[in-house]
């Protein structure tokens, strides 16, 4: 892989030709199967377990049908050329979270808990929240270099947004992260989810500006070059405000998915593998320095060691201790390779939360690893899909925002599945899309409008040439 | 920017792949270990899902099943409970499975290997799992007369009764006992019978299996097996010939006199006199002159010092080794050490009975599948040979001078040889505590065969020390016992 060689301009699919095809057509003939599936998968839930086609198949289908296709003619006319595949992918991901929420409402076993609730139909008025806000991005932002001009607004609005949890009367403490807020009257808010959005605009802002001075003003010592003293500002604040959501919020997830993106874009805007060093040296140091004296750390370190020594504690009663990590494993070990089926699982016996983070413990159970995977590299497109879009972006600053952002989901999928699934300790974050969570809905829609809206502009054909050939002459290269 | 966006998309692959890795090793290799783990509740959701297979006595099932609320479909329900207790073991949704319901578990869910084909099968055509059922060699009328017996008595005690030619078991009661289907089920109600019948809150330990898993000093009841030590190793070639027994005998390496339950015409008795009243003094000499070796030479081939499987686990029975000679005397009496479960002496006279060949007891007949075909049929096995044939005649022949015309007469039945013995074993410090009562006894039909051969014991509390002689509580509960198995036949 050569630099000197941009891969992008031999690559029709990224690059505007004159006339390069819309792929609108393509994103509709996805959608009615990103429409469809669900759709099945909600009529077999109701085979499964109460053995009749589901009363809701119709209204359901025909309101995941309503999103989709809003969402299709709103990209259809506002951002043409954006990319394809994004809107079906999320669009199947919501249908699936969807069906899964609502057969974990069907448990006997949830339903008997004082907290019940049924999260399916608060769930699609948090997707239709979150198409809403898709089509405002799309319409509303023309052009996504607008977000240039709100670098340092978007800096204050993160940072507010993350503190929002820590004001007395605001902040909602779930079992230990407090990285919810309570709006009387609404329910609670997740702002940690706008903020990584928000924090990505910032960043990417900020890097197009000082990319130069970060990345040449530097000395050269053990093949690595090492930034100046000043140059290191911006990654020691980040850094330490990082290191302060992981004390005052407790949650690991949220800390390692902002320091993350930074360093990714950080290092994206230098071509600084060095960055990358800092990064990892400093998140480790930090973790590892957190953690010796903050016992819910801790505690989550212990339970991903020996999650069968916390269910024991946890079925002594003891409090603080949970076996929804133990329950999730068995879950994922009994769907075995081909998975119980919709609906002939047992993935309730996680209880609370079981329809949040640990969501994806049921499709693990019930479409076992087979379907799971099928999942895991759905997001895995997403996720390519971004980096493609990147890549293809040809302004600095669409390039960053794009790989911030897909580098956050990466990062926050990998965080999410990797608790669940006992790869790395637990943290108190939702997959996006599955998990039942209004924030996390709606943000995560508001991500692919953005993504949306890059991909157009980058693949947007230049303007056709002008009827006059002495025009032609004059025609302004497009940055 | 682009090469470092092109690391950045190779770095969110690994992630990715890391993840399908270890979905893989989750779902994939650690998949069956997480499955089956005994604290998934899906085990024991998926057990309980189907009706459990039955266990049989005669034709007739002893258990069937009821629907419940909650996770758990099904329960198990047990017919006469108590009564069967002892043979079935209990499976509750709560506290697991003992006993035949735990042995034979694979069986009764329908999860056996054995029946793998067959659930198979059952997946691709959409029927439910199945259970097979357990047949037993249980009768159920010798079961009743039991059963009854002990519950008549009001004593804590227990009966097994063999048939000697095959070893299969055709009664085997304990009392008190309890009704597993009390404790079948995972609600509140269950776990408080539960916590009732637990021994630190009922004294008389309702759950032990006093058939298999308590050994008793078998006192008296002991001295056949002393018979056939004393014929096996020739120390006395008939029953009839006089033996060498001074009365009183002082137990060598002692001054103590080995007393006699009253004033026994013991001196230089025959086998046959000695045992139809119960000499202690000419069976510790007896066991004195044969030493340790021998004596325990012929326990071992009765059964003794090892656990029987019948499937069902047994205690061993204890006759000690490295004893002194006063200890020997008194241990082939049935006192000391030594020590029997009521199925070890079954086996003992059954032993006799069977021309002294000992068959190894066993409780299930066959296994079978669903649908009813056998999956497994167990076959009569000789366990040893403890004696032979001519001297287990002898012995049967005194043992039947002790119900014509010794203490055993209460277990006379009119047209049936009955050849039996009664045991009185003291127990306690300075057997301060009641005796345990025993009897042991078997029945031969006109043409030699033996169709039953049982052990009774009773422990009992009220009773005044008088009272308690095998002859008296026990020998009627083994007549009744015999009595069933002999009209069950006709």
């Amino acid at each position: 892989m050569s630099s000197t060689t941009n891969p992008s301009t031999h690559h029709t699919s990224t690059i505007g030709a004159i006339g390069a095809p819309s792929r609108r057509n393509t994103e509709l003939a996805l959608l009615v199967f990103a429409v469809l599936i669900p759709v099945f998968a909600y009529a077999n839930v109701g085979l499964a377990i109460n053995d009749e086609v589901p009363a809701g198949l119709l209204s359901y289908g025909f309101g995941l049908g309503l999103l989709a296709g809003v969402g299709h003619l709103v990209v259809r006319k506002f951002a043409p050329y954006a990319d394809p595949l994004l809107l079906p992918l999320a669009t199947l991901l919501n249908g699936l979270g969807l069906v899964a929420i609502w057969r974990l409402d069907q448990s006997g076993r949830l339903q008997s808990s004082k907290l019940f609730v049924e999260a399916a139909p608060r769930q699609l008025m948090y997707s239709a929240l979150g198409v809403a806000l898709f089509v405002a991005v799309l319409v509303f932002l023309r052009d996504h270099r607008v977000l240039q001009r709100y670098t340092y607004i978007s800096m204050a609005g993160a940072l507010v947004l993350l503190l929002l949890p820590l004001v007395p009367g605001l902040g909602h403490d779930n079992f230990g992260a407090k990285i919810w807020i309570k709006i009387p009257g609404l329910g609670t808010l997740q702002p940690g989810e706008f903020a990584k959005i928000v924090l990505a605009v910032f960043f990417a802002g900020y890097l197009m500006v000082k990319r130069d001075a970060l990345a040449l003003a530097s000395r050269r010592f053990m093949g690595l070059y090492l930034p100046r003293g000043r140059d290191l500002g911006p990654i020691i604040v980040v850094w330490i405000i990082s290191i302060l959501i992981l004390v005052f919020e407790t949650d690991l997830g949220t800390s390692l998915l902002f320091f993350g993106m930074f360093v990714i874009m950080l290092y994206v805007a230098t071509e600084r593998t060095s960055w990358i060093v800092f990064g990892l040296l400093m998140s480790a140091a930090g973790a590892v320095g957190v953690a010796s004296f903050e016992s819910h750390v801790q505690q989550r370190v212990q339970a991903w060691l020996d999650p069968m020594h916390e269910y024991e504690l946890s079925r002594q009663g003891i409090f603080g201790h949970t076996e929804q990590s133990m329950q999730a494993l068995w879950a994922f070990g009994s769907g075995g390779t081909l998975g119980s089926g919709w609906g002939q699982g047992h993935s309730d016996l996680i209880g609370f939360a079981a329809n949040s983070d640990f969501i994806l413990a049921t499709f693990g159970e019930e479409l076992g690893l087979a379907g799971l995977m099928a999942l895991l590299l759905l997001y895995a497109l997403i996720v390519e899909r971004g980096v493609r879009t990147a890549l293809a972006a040809r302004d600095p600053f669409g390039k960053l925002l794009a790989i911030g952002l897909s580098g956050a989901f990466a990062l926050q999928v990998f965080v999410v599945a990797g608790g669940v699934m006992s790869l790395i300790p637990l943290t108190g974050m939702t997959m996006p899309f599955l998990a039942y969570g209004g924030s996390s809905v709606i943000a995560n829609w508001a991500l692919i409008g953005i993504l949306l809206r890059i991909s157009d502009t980058a693949r947007r054909p230049a303007p056709a040439a002008p009827a006059s050939p002495d025009a032609e002459m004059t025609q302004v290269v497009r940055p | 920017m682009n090469k470092p966006l092109r690391r950045i998309a190779i770095f969110c692959g690994l992630l990715v792949l890391t993840l399908l890795v270890r979905d893989n090793w989750l779902q994939y290799v650690q998949a069956d270990g997480l499955k089956e783990d005994e604290h998934n509740r899906r085990v024991a959701i998926e057990r309980y899902a189907t009706p459990r297979g039955d266990i049989i006595v005669d034709g007739k099932a002893i258990t069937g099943h009821a629907t419940t609320e909650g996770d758990f479909k099904y329960k198990r329900t047990y017919k006469d409970g108590a009564m069967w207790a002892p043979v079935t073991g209990y499976v509750s949704q709560a506290f697991g499975a003992t006993q035949l319901e735990s042995i034979d578990d694979g069986i009764l869910t329908g999860n056996d290997d054995r029946l793998f084909f067959r659930n198979t099968l059952d997946m691709v055509t959409g029927k439910k799992r199945e259970g097979g059922n357990v047949v037993t060699t249980l009768n159920a009328a010798a079961q009743k007369a039991a059963y009854d017996g002990l519950k008549r008595q009001g004593a804590k005690g227990a009966v097994v009764a063999i048939e000697p030619s095959t070893g299969k078991i055709l009664s085997m009661a304990s009392y008190p006992s309890y009704d597993p289907t009390t404790i079948a089920g995972s609600n509140d109600a269950a776990g408080e019978a539960w916590n009732k019948l637990q021994k630190k809150n009922n004294p008389d330990d309702p759950m032990l299996n006093r058939a298999l898993r308590e050994a008793y000093p078998p006192g008296s009841t002991f001295k056949v097996v002393t018979a056939a030590a004393a014929l096996e190793h020739h120390l006395y070639d008939s029953a009839d010939e006089k033996t060498d027994s001074p009365l009183p005998w002082t137990m060598p390496g002692t001054s103590t006199d080995l007393p006699n339950e009253g004033d026994l015409p013991c001196e230089d008795a025959t086998l046959r006199e000695a045992l139809r009243v119960s000499c202690n003094t000419v069976f510790g000499k007896v066991g004195y002159d044969l030493g340790n070796d021998k004596m325990l030479e012929t326990a071992k081939k009765f059964g003794f010092t090892e656990e029987q499987f019948v499937p069902v686990r047994s205690s061993a029975s204890v006759f000690s080794d490295g004893m002194n000679d006063s200890q020997v005397a008194l241990s082939s009496i049935g006192q000391y050490n030594t020590a029997a479960t009521p199925l070890q002496m079954a086996m003992v006279t059954s032993a006799i009975a069977n021309n002294g060949t000992l068959m190894k007891p066993y409780m299930v007949d066959a296994l079978q599948a669903p649908n009813l075909d056998t999956i497994e049929k167990t076959d009569p096995k000789e366990m040893s040979k403890p004696l032979s044939a001519d001297n287990a005649q002898i012995l049967q022949s005194m043992m039947e001078t002790v119900v014509e015309d010794g203490t055993g007469t209460n277990a006379r039945i009119d047209g049936v040889t009955v050849g039996g013995k009664t045991g009185t074993a003291q127990h306690g410090v300075d057997n301060s505590e009641n005796p345990y009562a025993w009897f042991i006894s078997y029945a031969k039909t006109d043409d030699g065969s033996s169709p039953v051969a049982v052990a009774v014991v009773i422990e009992d509390e009220n009773a005044g020390r008088d009272d308690i002689s095998g002859g008296g509580l026990a020998a009627p509960i083994a007549k009744n016992v015999m009595e069933a198995v002999i009209d069950s036949k006709k």
